[in-house]
C-alpha cells in the first residue's frame, strides 16, 4: 500500500519495513494452568517457532520480561535444543512487548543474531498474582514502597486511580463512556475461542458490579490468567521464506516516559500519560499517523488505560477519549477496532503480549475465529460480527500497539501487512 | 539505625544504608513533617532522594515544610490487597498538592504527597468522614506513630480552613 510522503528528516527510515514478525504463539489461557512456567514458557515458544515454519535452531536470539514470577531463557532454550547467541531476561510488565521487539531489531542490526524469540511466562492467577494478592501484599514494605503500599496503595487499579479519577474531573469522562470498553472488547472476546471469559457484558453490568477502588469496577479490571505468550522477529527478507503472510515492523517506541518516572505524579497534567511523549517517536519512525492506523491494540490492564493511550497518541483530542471509546469507533465493522481478541479484560493477561500476536494475526488476515476453513487451509471470513462470528477486519493494513506499563511508562508498535 | 515495625498488619524495614528514608521519617516521628531542599537550585522535593530531579545536585538540606494543602486527586478503595487494610474499608488514598511550590518549577509540578485520609490521631478514616473529601478539599497533615523514628504522614480534614462548597467526588455514588 501507499505510504504517506516522507516529511521528517530525523527519523530512522532505513528501519521501516526491514524486521518482521514471522511466528506468534500461545498457550490455553487458563486460571490453573497445572504446570510450571517453564512449561508455558517452552510450549509458547515452541508454538510460534511452528507457526513461523521455522526450527528451533534457525532461532538464536532470546529475549523475554518478567517480575521474579517467571522462568529465565536459557531454560527454554535447553528444552527446545536453541543454542542462543544472545539472550536477556529483563526486568518489568506491560509496555515490554513493543520494547524487546526493538530491542531485537537493534540486536540483528548490530549483527549479534539472526531471528529472535520474544516470550512470557506467567501463571499470574495460580502463582504469583498480578492483582497483588498473596505473596505480594505480605512482602516487607521498605525503599519507595514506604511512600506506596503502606499506605495500601499497592494494587495496579490503585496505583493508576489518581490517573483516571483526574482524568473525569479535568474532561467531564463518564463511567458509562468508559464502561464501553469492556462492552465492546467483551463482544470481541466471544469471537474468539481462546478467550477465558466469552461472555458479552452491557454497560448497565459494567457500572453496577462492584467497586474494587473507585473509580474502578470489578468489571473495568482485567482478568487474572496463567499462559505462556511468543513472538519470532526476524528480518523481513528471510520472512519471505517463512510460513505465512509478512507482517512488517514499521517502527517502535519503547519504555517512553514521563518526566519524573521515579514518581511520575509529581509532573502533571497527571491525567496525561506516557503516550504523550511517545507519540512523538511512534509516528515519525513510522511514517503514518493515527488517521492512518486500520486498528489498535492499546492496553487493556483496566477500561481506562486503553482511553488514555488512545487520547494521547492522537487518535482522538485530549480529552475526548470517553467520546472516541464509546462511539463505536472501535467496534468489529467499526472504523478502528481496538483489541479484536478482547484483550486483558477478557481473552487473558499477558503483560500486552497477546493483544501484538492478535494483531500479527488480524495483519496476515488469519483471525483464528469460528470462520470455517476452506479448501486452501484458509479460513474463510465471513465478516459477520455477531456473537460467536468472524472477527477478522476486513482489509486491515495497518495496526498500532500501545503498550502501558503505568501512567508514566509506555511502548507502542506500528506494524503492517507486507 | 534500621528500623523494623509493623503498621496495619505489614512489616516495614530501612535499612541502616537507606539514609535518605531514615531521615525523611525521623522528622515524621518528631511530627515536624521536612523534605529535602535542592543547595544548587533551591527546589524542594518528595519523596526523598538522592540527587536532585531538576538539577542532578547531590547536595540538599532537610527543611520544615509546612503540611496543608489541596487534595489533587484520589482513590477510595473498597477492594483491599493487604489484609489489615480490609476492616479499614473503604479507606481513602490521597494526592496532596502541597501549597508551599505549588506551580514551580512549571505549572504542571508540584509536591504532591500521598497519605491516607485519617482522623487527627492517625486512624484510618470512617465512612462518613470519607464520603466528605474529594479534589478540592483542603487538608492538613497528622500523623500514624508507628515506633521510635518511624511515623506516617497522613491528611485529615482542615476544619480550619475555607472548604469548597461541594469537593469533587467520583459521580456514580
Amino acid at each position: 500500500m501507499a505510504m504517506p510522503a516522507e516529511t521528517d528528516t530525523t527519523s530512522p527510515k532505513y528501519l521501516r519495513d526491514k524486521y518482521a514478525i514471522v511466528g506468534v504463539g500461545e498457550t490455553t489461557y487458563t486460571r490453573g494452568s497445572g504446570i510450571t512456567t517453564r512449561a508455558l514458557g517452552t510450549w509458547a515458544v515452541r508454538n510460534a517457532i511452528e507457526d513461523a515454519g521455522l526450527k528451533p535452531s534457525d532461532v538464536d536470539g532470546m529475549l523475554s520480561y518478567q517480575s521474579g514470577d517467571s522462568t529465565f531463557s536459557t531454560f527454554i532454550a535447553g528444552d527446545l535444543g536453541i543454542r542462543p547467541n544472545f539472550y536477556m531476561d529483563v526486568f518489568g510488565g506491560g509496555s515490554s512487548t513493543e520494547a524487546l521487539i526493538g530491542m531485537a531489531i537493534g540486536l540483528m542490526e548490530a549483527g549479534m543474531c539472526k531471528a529472535v524469540v520474544i516470550f512470557r511466562a506467567m501463571n499470574g492467577f495460580s502463582q504469583v498474582r498480578i492483582g497483588g494478592t498473596g505473596a505480594r501484599a505480605a512482602a516487607p514494605v521498605s525503599g519507595d514502597a514506604l511512600h506506596g503500599r503502606a499506605y495500601g496503595w499497592q494494587s495496579a487499579g490503585q496505583m493508576f486511580s489518581p490517573t483516571f479519577m483526574r482524568h473525569m474531573y479535568d474532561y467531564g469522562t463518564r463511567p458509562e463512556q468508559v464502561a464501553t470498553v469492556k462492552v465492546i472488547h467483551s463482544e470481541h472476546a466471544s469471537n474468539n475461542p481462546k478467550a477465558f471469559y466469552k461472555k458479552r457484558f452491557t454497560v448497565d453490568e459494567v457500572v453496577s458490579s462492584r467497586i474494587i477502588c473507585k473509580p474502578l469496577h470489578l468489571l473495568d479490571c482485567c482478568v487474572e490468567t496463567d499462559n505462556g505468550t511468543a513472538i519470532v522477529v526476524t528480518s523481513a527478507d528471510r520472512a519471505r521464506d517463512c510460513r505465512h503472510p509478512r507482517v512488517l515492523i514499521r517502527g517502535v517506541v519503547g519504555r517512553c516516559n514521563k518526566p519524573r518516572t521515579d514518581m511520575h505524579y509529581q509532573h502533571g497534567p497527571i491525567s496525561t500519560v506516557a503516550g504523550h511523549y511517545a507519540r512523538d517517536i511512534l509516528w515519525p519512525n513510522s511514517g503514518v499517523g493515527p488517521e492512518d492506523i486500520d486498528l489498535t491494540g492499546s492496553y487493556d490492564a483496566f477500561t481506562f488505560t486503553t482511553m488514555l493511550q488512545l487520547e494521547d497518541y492522537g487518535f482522538c483530542k485530549k480529552g475526548e477519549g470517553g467520546a472516541y471509546v464509546s462511539d463505536g469507533t472501535m467496534r468489529l465493522g467499526g472504523r478502528r477496532p481496538n483489541n479484536t481478541s478482547g484483550g486483558h479484560l477478557c481473552e487473558g493477561y499477558t503483560h500486552g503480549q497477546n493483544m501484538v500476536i492478535e494483531n500479527v494475526r488480524q495483519l496476515r488476515h488469519d483471525a483464528d475465529d469460528s470462520c470455517p476453513i476452506g479448501p486452501d487451509g484458509k479460513r474463510q471470513h465471513t465478516y459477520d460480527y455477531r456473537e460467536g462470528g468472524c472477527r477478522q477486519v476486513k482489509n486491515c493494513e495497518l495496526s498500532a500497539n500501545l503498550g502501558w506499563a503505568n501512567p508514566g511508562t509506555g511502548s507502542a508498535m506500528v506494524m503492517r501487512r507486507g | 539505625m534500621a528500623i523494623q515495625a509493623t503498621y496495619l498488619g505489614m512489616p516495614l524495614d530501612i535499612n541502616d544504608l537507606d539514609v535518605e528514608n531514615l531521615a525523611y521519617f525521623k522528622h515524621c516521628a518528631a511530627h515536624d513533617f521536612h523534605l529535602q531542599k535542592c543547595s544548587a537550585c533551591g527546589l524542594l522535593r518528595y519523596p526523598p532522594t538522592t540527587a536532585c530531579p531538576w538539577c542532578a545536585s547531590p547536595k540538599s538540606e532537610w527543611i520544615s515544610v509546612e503540611g496543608r494543602g489541596t487534595v489533587h486527586s484520589y482513590s477510595e478503595v473498597h477492594h483491599a490487597i493487604q489484609p489489615a487494610f480490609r476492616s479499614h474499608t473503604p479507606y481513602l488514598i490521597l494526592l496532596v498538592d502541597l501549597d508551599t511550590q505549588k506551580g514551580k518549577p512549571s505549572e504542571h509540578e508540584a509536591l504532591r504527597v500521598v497519605g491516607n485520609l485519617v482522623t487527627p490521631d492517625g486512624t484510618l478514616a470512617p465512612p462518613d468522614m470519607v464520603r466528605k473529601v474529594g479534589i478540592g478539599s483542603r487538608v492538613r497533615m497528622v500523623y500514624a506513630d508507628v515506633t521510635a523514628g518511624l511515623s506516617l504522614p497522613h491528611w485529615t480534614i482542615d476544619e480550619a480552613a475555607p472548604q469548597p462548597d461541594k469537593p469533587w467526588r467520583y459521580p456514580q455514588e
